[in-house]
């Protein structure tokens, strides 16, 4: 008997054919109940929260965005059936459990202070200048027990304290501004705001140059490669393809 | 002038809260005065430590719209010379912290004007802002 | 020696020269001051509330990192850890005793930072001048290279190094550790009975005229006996005390600035180091004219 060849595609098209073409009751091996906003759900299992939630009948026009761990915009926080500890999540890359009580923040108030970093000094008092609540932190790690990201938050916080920037912005790099952080906070500081800000005067005082890059910048500006510019707008569409398939098929491409 | 106070019972509960708050016998004050005598800010406070314990004493509320808690640098000079061995900066405390907990801060932490945040050390605005913001 | 070393917020910041200053006259000493590996804000005060556990979460944690200095070697067998900023040695000595006090409170806190690993209770809160107390001054006489000589220093103690009475590391009303450093290291020492009194702490930030006028009292009544100099053990203090002295300026016209310096400082200059670690340079009044008159600096 011949063995049914099955394509990768096959695979693909098998695994997200609930995304295609909505998931029928029949082919659903799992349930699992959770709750939202005090509602109960029975949910396929293996979805994710926003899937669950769309599942559930939930049209999302807040709380919803990239759908890929990116944006920040789906901070999801919940308790599991039996356990009193909070956990947070984002939505598009959690997956459901039996017993979730769940609810959304789409949205955390915060005003981001006004500044410009070509104006501002590289020091320390600068930090407290524009987010003096950074002096309020009681080291009391929510922040970082909040963060869907795993980040370090509360050291990052009292990097500020201290105005390293630099660990600052190293710290907080993975940061997507989904809020959490600062709407647990107790002194009420922004968290992702001071690690913007902090990250944004690495980059500008903190961070060698790139010698290199400013090198080429100016040669561009000098007008070296005008030339080489006005001869390739010359060509036709043809010859453009010829030049470019040339190109790709003697050089290495890392 | 004298005034006549009537202790209620609300007086009486103050008192309490003052006590549990700061963990001291606030009644075994026999106002000797020795505090308000060691306390380096007592020339810009509106009432004198002793009037503050005297006041708690009785359970009068007013104390809490007195300014003379707030002026208080929690040196613990009175701390140290208390001769009932009270710890008069703890009622201090428990009397901003009753203010304070209930998000009433005592100072604009976003008021303090850009020269004085770029001058000031660390040290400074985050003890103050633990003394005066809740 | 090797010791785990609280540097605290200020000395990262507008204190350096404290403690560049420290940590070269320390290397004098043959004591190595070893930094906390991970540290947060100590808090600069004490919560004086009963009920209050949150407050004492910081300090708690940055002794639970002396513990863990000594599991992973940084240190061996050295659970003391020293702060040069005495209000930083005030907070953590102050927490420590107080969960020490409370098994109840000990065991929450421990609960709640259950991302940490449990505080035994082993480490004990030092002052830097207890660790050279300790050592004993002679050693410290030993190592000056350039005796001070001339130089009227008046101590000036302010308060959390002294009160309360538990956390305090000499009498409260009759202070000699500071005198008995600076004599160590051969300056002429003048008593002044305000040296205990507050420079008014944290109320710098609120009414700075309150603080120029107390920080009038106290270098007034120094000078008065003779003290060209003053020298401090806390950030806030030389704060008031030294840079406040623009607003004494406003209030009392005829007012002579003062040099205020951090002890090390004058360790560093007697030890005869390199200039680079004196920090002069970050004082608002500038020591060295007083010094150079002295013949004490080049």
């Amino acid at each position: 008997m011949a063995e049914k060849k099955i394509s990768l595609m096959d695979t693909v098209k098998q695994a997200s054919k609930g995304v295609i073409s909505g998931i029928d009751k029949k082919d659903v091996e799992h349930w699992v109940e959770i709750y939202f906003l005090g509602k109960a759900y029975q949910v396929p299992a293996g979805l994710t929260i926003m899937q669950a939630l769309e599942y559930a009948g939930y049209r999302l026009i807040r709380s919803c965005g990239c759908r890929a761990g990116f944006c920040g915009a789906c901070s999801t926080v919940f308790r599991r059936k039996g356990e009193y500890k909070l956990q947070t999540a984002m939505a598009c890359q959690t997956r459901v459990e039996d017993g979730m009580y769940l609810v959304q923040i789409p949205f955390s108030p915060a005003e981001k202070p006004l500044y410009d970093i070509e104006k501002e000094k590289y020091e320390a008092s600068v930090f407290l200048k524009y987010f003096p609540e950074v002096a309020r932190c009681v080291s009391c790690n929510t922040c970082t027990k909040a963060c869907p990201q795993d980040l370090q938050v509360m050291d990052y916080v009292q990097a500020a304290l201290k105005g390293d920037y630099k660990q600052v912005a190293e710290l907080s790099f993975e940061c997507i501004q989904c809020g959490l952080c600062a709407i647990r906070c107790p002194a009420e500081i922004v968290q992702y705001h001071v690690a913007q800000f902090g990250r944004r005067m690495y980059g500008k005082y903190g961070i060698p140059r790139e010698e290199n890059t400013e090198k080429r910048v100016k040669e561009i500006k000098n007008g070296e490669f005008n030339k080489k510019f006005e001869e390739i707008m010359s060509l036709s569409e043809e010859e453009l393809r010829s030049v470019y398939t040339e190109q790709q098929n003697t050089r290495e491409v890392y | 002038m004298a005034r006549k106070i009537v202790i209620t019972s609300e007086n009486v509960a103050f008192l309490k809260k003052i006590s549990e708050l700061s963990d001291q016998v606030i009644t075994r004050c026999d106002q000797c005065g020795t505090c308000s005598g060691s306390c380096p800010m007592v020339e810009e406070m509106d009432i004198t430590p002793a009037q503050i314990m005297r006041m708690v004493q009785l359970g009068q509320k007013e104390v809490m719209d007195t300014k003379a808690m707030w002026i208080c640098a929690s040196c613990f000079a009175c701390t140290v010379r208390c001769p009932r061995g009270l710890d008069v900066s703890k009622v201090a405390e428990a009397l901003r912290q009753v203010k304070l907990r209930q998000a009433i801060d005592y100072i604009d932490v976003n008021g303090i004007p850009d020269e004085e945040m770029e001058r000031l050390p660390q040290i400074a605005i985050v003890s103050s802002f633990r003394k005066f913001t809740g | 020696m090797k010791i785990p070393y609280f540097p605290g917020c200020t000395l990262k910041t507008t204190a350096k020269n404290f403690e560049i200053s420290a940590l070269e006259v320390s290397k004098v000493l043959d004591i190595e001051l070893v930094e906390l590996p991970k540290w947060n804000c100590c808090g600069t005060v004490t919560s004086l509330t009963d009920d209050d556990l949150m407050h004492h979460l910081a300090p708690i944690r940055d002794l639970i990192r002396v513990e863990e200095m000594n599991e992973s070697g940084l240190v061996d067998n050295e659970y003391r850890v020293v702060a040069l900023c005495t209000m930083c040695f005030n907070v953590l000595k102050r927490s420590n005793q107080r969960i020490k006090e409370r098994p109840d409170e000990f065991k929450k806190l421990n609960d709640f930072m259950y991302l940490e690993k449990d505080y035994q209770g082993k480490t004990e809160v030092i002052h830097y001048m207890e660790l050279l107390r300790d050592l004993d001054f002679s050693k410290v006489s030993e190592k000056v290279k350039n005796p001070l000589k001339g130089l009227k220093v008046s101590p000036y103690y302010g308060c959390l190094m002294l009160r309360p009475k538990e956390v305090g590391i000499d009498d409260p009303e009759s202070p000699t550790i500071q005198a008995d450093l600076l004599g160590a290291i051969g300056a002429d020492v003048i008593d002044n009975p305000f040296k205990t009194r507050c420079c008014g702490s944290y109320q710098t930030v609120r009414d700075k005229y309150t603080v120029a006028e107390l920080a009038y009292d106290i270098i007034t009544r120094a000078r008065k006996n003779g003290a060209e100099m003053i020298t401090s053990s806390c950030p806030l203090c030389l704060f008031n005390l030294a840079d406040r002295q623009k607003e004494v300026m406003e209030l009392h016209p005829e007012f002579e600035p003062m040099p205020v310096l951090y002890f090390t400082q004058l360790m560093a200059l007697a030890f005869g180091l390199d200039e680079k670690y004196f920090g002069f340079e970050d004082n608002f009044i500038d020591p060295r004219p007083l010094l150079r008159e002295k013949g004490l600096l080049k």
